[in-house]
């Protein structure tokens, strides 16, 4: 149920744009549909996700039944600054999931080709 | 008279073995270099969903179905790997299901494989049907045969499942009256209403719908097509399916295997 996966670029330099996926694990059922055996699954999706970087918010959704199970989120971020990545969803039984990643974003000079 | 009769009848006798040799023989109605996967008939998006390393929505049971192999569980507290080694060690091992259990003499499918050793050497409670850990497990191991080719067995005591199962897919039935040849030998590449008609190949089972939003097995689906031509679903584990399955994985014989694969 907790699980997500993340995908960065391997090699982030100060300056750039660059892309997240964050991957889901969650059924988000609708609250429309039934199961095998014809009852009623109770609507659980998730509320709300925050991504932050070392405390401070940069992307945010509220997804609502429209959204598909094991839903993907996809946004971009300029990289400023090394740090803690935090995303925290709550969905509609209240559960909270966490994931963690160490972002590292190399100084703008660094990524320069050296010449010789 | 008596020996023109006599003569008659075993003329028809002779005409009626004559007539039915092609129906007995192992005759392939799509030929081998005609198979085609599941995946040729899906979208663009399906395909490079299912390309996707990362996207790919399989991926999150493939990651639990990895977690497991590896947890101990039961009585006996070992997990798959305490017996069975690395996940790599089964390598070619789902391409030859489903296949003869020895000791009962039941045709086994690969998720039949692992409720059974579960219970049996593991000593844990009983994993149900389509149950979500069941079938992390079982993609898990049929991820280890990926590129792989099927290799179904359908000599000696399997035999008589594969006519079995040959049967029922040349068989009408349901209100349709449609058999499994109908759509899937005669008129794949057309379309179903929307959908193009797939060649029903079992190559990347058990994969990911996105029409279910989870993964499925290959007995789900028969099951759907069940549905679909509003015949009399046979029970879960029922040997019929197992049966059909055994005929679908020596009719797409040489197939690589997909996994995880996505379906729409």
């Amino acid at each position: 149920m907790s699980s997500a996966r993340l995908q960065v670029p391997p090699r982030i330099v100060q300056g750039d744009v660059f892309k997240l996926r964050l991957l889901v694990n969650h059924p988000m059922d609708s609250g429309f549909l039934r199961d095998i055996d014809g009852v009623l699954i109770q609507r659980n999706v998730i509320r709300h996700l925050l991504c932050t970087l070392n405390g401070r918010e940069v992307f945010r959704v509220e997804p609502t039944t429209g959204v598909a199970a094991n839903p993907l989120f996809e946004f971009y971020l300029r990289a400023t600054e090394s740090g803690e990545m935090l995303f925290r969803w709550v969905d509609d039984k209240a559960y909270i999931g966490e994931l963690r990643h160490h972002l590292v974003v190399e100084p703008a000079n660094a990524s320069k080709p050296t010449s010789n | 008279m008596r020996l023109f009769a006599c003569r008659l009848y075993l003329g028809v006798v002779l005409a009626g073995l004559v007539f039915s040799l092609p129906l007995q023989a192992q005759q392939r109605i799509i030929a081998l270099d005609k198979l085609q996967s599941g995946l040729n008939f899906s979208g663009a998006e399906v395909q490079s969903l299912q390309a996707d390393e990362f996207a790919n929505p399989g991926n999150i049971a493939l990651d639990n179905g990895n977690k497991l192999w590896a947890k101990p569980d039961g009585n006996s507290n070992k997990s798959c790997q305490s017996c069975h080694g690395e996940l790599t060690r089964m390598k070619g091992v789902s391409i030859r299901y489903p296949a003869i259990d020895k000791a009962s003499g039941k045709l086994f499918n690969l998720e039949d494989r692992i409720r059974n050793c579960r219970v049996k050497n593991q000593k844990a409670p009983e994993w149900a049907f389509e149950s979500d850990e069941l079938l992390a497990v079982s993609l898990a191991i049929t991820s280890a045969s990926r590129g792989l080719p099927l290799q179904a067995n359908i000599e000696g005591a399997a035999k008589s499942h594969f006519e079995n199962g040959q049967r029922i897919f040349m068989t009408r039935q349901g209100q349709m009256n449609l058999a499994c040849t109908n759509c899937h030998d005669q008129h794949y590449g057309q379309k179903l209403f929307t959908d193009p008609l797939s060649q029903g190949q079992a190559n990347g089972y058990p994969l990911y719908r996105i029409d279910w939003q989870k993964v499925a097995s290959l007995e789900r689906r028969l099951r759907f097509c069940y549905t679909g031509v509003k015949a009399e679903i046979p029970s879960w584990g029922h040997s019929d399916m197992r049966d059909i399955s055994l005929y679908l994985m020596w009719r797409g014989q040489g197939l690589p295997v997909e996994a995880p694969a996505v379906r729409k």
